[in-house]
């Protein structure tokens, strides 16, 4: 049976780049041996909404949808969808956080408001906080913060690090290869700090 | 190995069976397949304004011997579903492969319907693939099976199988010579005449399917103990294998037609034989219409929505698993339209001037969620025009609100058109809105008859949309740019005050996503009164500060389509 299956959930706000850090991760997978299913919801993600990308890895995987109290990692590019997504982290897993808020539309027209205390929370409930647009701006683009969450979560996984190397470098364009690598290196030290 | 999506492997199958034409109407979760399948080599492959027309074309070219693939979402199976009846009679020449994507869950639709009650009802043979391997195989393998039974096959998809990706093995192409056309009106002239005796090869068929259904390597099974059986198909097969590790279970690759004397062992092996599916009770009720004692759930299972692991474990008494509680004060995260969206200013005056608004299928239908709110139905492809009309009819001779349809380019073509014909031709009262955004923006920006794009780009030309509203006899045609605030509303205002007559606006723009254009973002003045006329466009790029009340706007979202600045009446948001 798949009981040596693992369940990530990659979550955020439409365009953040969910999609391409689970291609990765699904690489990686893949790469190590392992039967792999990456399952997003997409249609409506370049319009702003929440958006989940469930990437699950094992010998054999069978179901490709997370249950609450089932993600081994749940990774959040954003902190109000991490408070979202809480529930699906199981007992002892780990949750990954990008610390950046993005209002959504109903909280910037006023109608409904921020989770208070988000980070405290967040904290509370064993999550590492990852500044990682910082991260990735000294890497050398902001938009490389999808692959810092990345390197931070590789430290949960195990792949080893030339196994990562190889999946960014055959997915990235040269001319960001080294810049993604850095933000992958800065976001996996991060997370070993 | 690669790892492909479900609808890349359909779009691979087909390939490799040697498809040379392909044919759909874009529609999630589909649409991918047939943009996959059309950048391989030696295929042609179109958009067409609707499914049906896909499938009429389609079933033109099976005649003419190629073998084709048609895709669609299962609303666009309504569409297609008179040509797909009577094609079941006709049967086919090349093999035909129809996807029917069903979306349970509705993550981007408007129901949930079963296309399995299609595969019953029309006698179309159904294939279920559980992941990108089986959607590949079941593909490639359908178009010979096709052929072998002169009859078009179905394959039947959900969002999971569509849009999960799974390692397949790809294979080579197998070249097939189109078959000869002779003249045969017994086979594709269906008068009665005609029509009567293909009914009983298809009847006969159906004999002959049912048998080839009993040894079909497509469907499994998987002992694991004799006490509980599942029978089951599709991505909730792959749920059950992994949540009931002590049950046995028949997955079915063939869900019509079923094969009865295996189910019928299978149910006889077996304590208590349950069956699990999502979205309807297709299964169920056909399994019990074997005779087979389909056993109830100890608790029960949502009838309604996407099954999970967690979801059926829990219907079978296994305990949840611990997690930590829904945090209650999480705002919801509805998408929104985009920042420098055409068709903001028409739904912030729609609003303005309180009428009736028929809405139809696109990302403009985000303009019936706050703080636009400015949509009161939207039910199918090119219904706002068609029930614009019929309220006008309902009511007619009362005072009431101005009635409005709105309906994107690429539905107008869809079938808008048809009922604006209709609605001419009843001399029906009312305005039409068509937001012609130059795309068929919400599946991906698909070409359309009114951008002139073609799937594989080859040149074409746009259809003349004033033209045709002219040639319709239309009288009050009008185009409007739907960034100018002051010409939307003067055009909305003059069509709604003639209430015996029939305006057509075009409010002609393009999609933002298209060409992804900025111009220096706006900024607002410490001078802001706080007013939130701004805030009630609705543009993600523009928020309220929660303490000032007044409206900030995020630079790197906003492109600087000046919309907002329009409605600042003291003129304090202004461009950098």
């Amino acid at each position: 049976m798949s009981s040596n299956t693992k369940t990530v959930l990659l979550c955020g706000v439409g365009g953040q780049g969910t999609i391409l850090a689970a291609d990765l991760l699904a690489r990686a997978a893949e790469e190590s041996g392992l039967d792999v299913k990456v399952s997003e919801i997409h249609g409506m993600a370049q319009r702003g909404g929440a958006v989940t990308t469930v990437v699950r890895f094992g010998d054999k995987v069978q179901s490709m949808i997370a249950d609450l109290g089932s993600a081994d990692c749940v990774v959040s590019f954003e902190t109000t969808e991490a408070l979202r997504n809480l529930p699906y982290v199981k007992e002892g897993g780990s949750l990954f956080v990008n610390d950046e808020s993005i209002k959504p539309l109903p909280v910037a027209t006023g109608r409904a408001s921020m989770p208070e205390h988000a980070r405290e929370r967040l904290r509370d409930a064993g999550a590492m906080l990852i500044p990682a647009t910082e991260l990735a701006r000294k890497a050398g683009t902001t938009k490389a913060a999808n692959v810092v969450l990345l390197g931070a979560l590789s430290r949960a996984l195990g792949f080893p690090t030339d196994v990562w190397n190889r999946v960014i470098a055959a997915r990235v364009p040269e001319k960001y290869l080294d810049v993604n690598l850095e933000a992958f290196k800065l976001g996996a030290s991060f997370s070993a700090e | 190995m690669e790892l492909l999506s479900g609808n890349e492997a359909i779009a691979q199958g087909a390939w490799e069976a040697g498809a040379r034409i392909g044919v759909a109407y874009p529609g999630t979760p589909s649409t991918e397949t047939l943009e996959a399948f059309a950048k391989k080599d030696g295929v042609y492959a179109e958009w067409c304004v609707n499914e049906k027309v896909a499938v009429e074309v389609g079933i033109g070219a099976s005649a003419g011997g190629a073998r084709v693939l048609s895709t669609m979402k299962h609303v666009g199976v309504n569409v297609a579903a008179d040509p797909l009846f009577t094609a079941a009679y006709t049967g086919v020449g090349g093999g035909f492969v129809v996807l029917a994507a069903d979306d349970p869950g509705m993550y981007s639709s408007q129901n949930e319907q079963d296309s399995h009650y299609y595969a019953c009802a029309a006698h179309i043979p159904m294939l279920d693939p559980a992941d990108s391997a089986e959607a590949l195989a079941f593909t490639r393998d359908a178009f010979e099976l096709s052929e072998r039974f002169d009859v078009p096959f179905f394959i039947r998809s959900s969002v999971r199988v569509s849009h999960t990706k799974t390692p397949v093995e790809v294979g080579p192409r197998k070249e097939i010579e189109p078959a000869p056309y002779e003249s045969n009106p017994a086979k594709w002239v269906m008068m009665p005449a005609f029509a009567k005796p293909r009914r009983k090869v298809q009847l006969e068929r159906i004999e002959a399917l049912s048998a080839w259904a009993e040894t079909c390597s497509y469907n499994q099974v998987v002992r694991r103990g004799d006490k509980a059986g599942v029978v089951c198909a599709g991505a909730v097969s792959q749920h059950v294998l992994e949540g009931l590790p002590d049950a046995s279970v028949f997955k079915l690759g063939c869900t019509w037609p079923l094969p009865k004397k295996a189910l019928r062992s299978f149910a006889e092996s077996v304590d208590a034989l349950y069956v699990v599916e999502e979205a309807s009770r297709y299964l169920t009720d056909a399994v019990s219409a074997l005779g087979i004692d389909v056993a109830t759930f100890p608790a029960p299972l949502p009838r309604d929505g996407e099954l999970s692991v967690g979801l059926i474990r829990a219907a079978f008494g296994y305990p949840k698993p611990a997690h930590a509680p829904a945090q209650k004060d999480v705002p919801g995260r509805p998408p929104a339209l985009c920042p420098g969206c055409p068709h903001r200013l028409v739904f912030k005056e729609l609003s303005r001037c309180k009428a009736i608004v028929t809405g139809d299928i696109g990302c403009y239908t985000l303009g019936a969620l706050p703080p636009l709110s400015a949509m009161d139905t939207c039910v199918d492809m090119g219904a706002s025009v068609s029930m614009a009309h019929g309220f006008e009819l309902a009511l007619a001779g009362r005072e009431h609100r101005p009635v409005v349809a709105v309906i994107g380019d690429s539905t107008f073509a869809h079938s808008g058109l048809s009922s604006l014909i209709s609605m001419v031709y009843n001399k029906g009262a009312g305005t039409v809105c068509i937001l012609d955004n130059r795309t068929t923006a919400m599946t991906g920006r698909q070409g359309n008859p009114f951008n002139g794009e073609t799937l594989q780009h080859r040149p074409s030309r746009e259809l003349d949309m004033e033209g045709v509203l002219k040639a319709l006899g239309i009288e009050d045609v009008r185009t409007v740019d739907p960034h100018d605030a002051r010409a939307v509303r003067r055009a909305l205002k003059e069509a709604t005050s003639a209430t015996d007559t029939l305006s057509v606006i075009v409010f002609r723009a393009p999609c933002v996503l298209l060409e992804r254009h900025r111009e220096p973002a706006f900024e607002v003045s410490s001078q802001c009164t706080a007013c939130g006329v701004c805030i009630t466009l609705g543009c993600p790029a523009i928020s309220k500060d929660e303490s000032t009340g007044q409206a900030l706007i995020d630079r790197d979202m906003c492109i600087g389509c000046g919309q907002c600045a329009q409605y600042c009446a003291r003129g304090f948001i202004v461009q950098d």
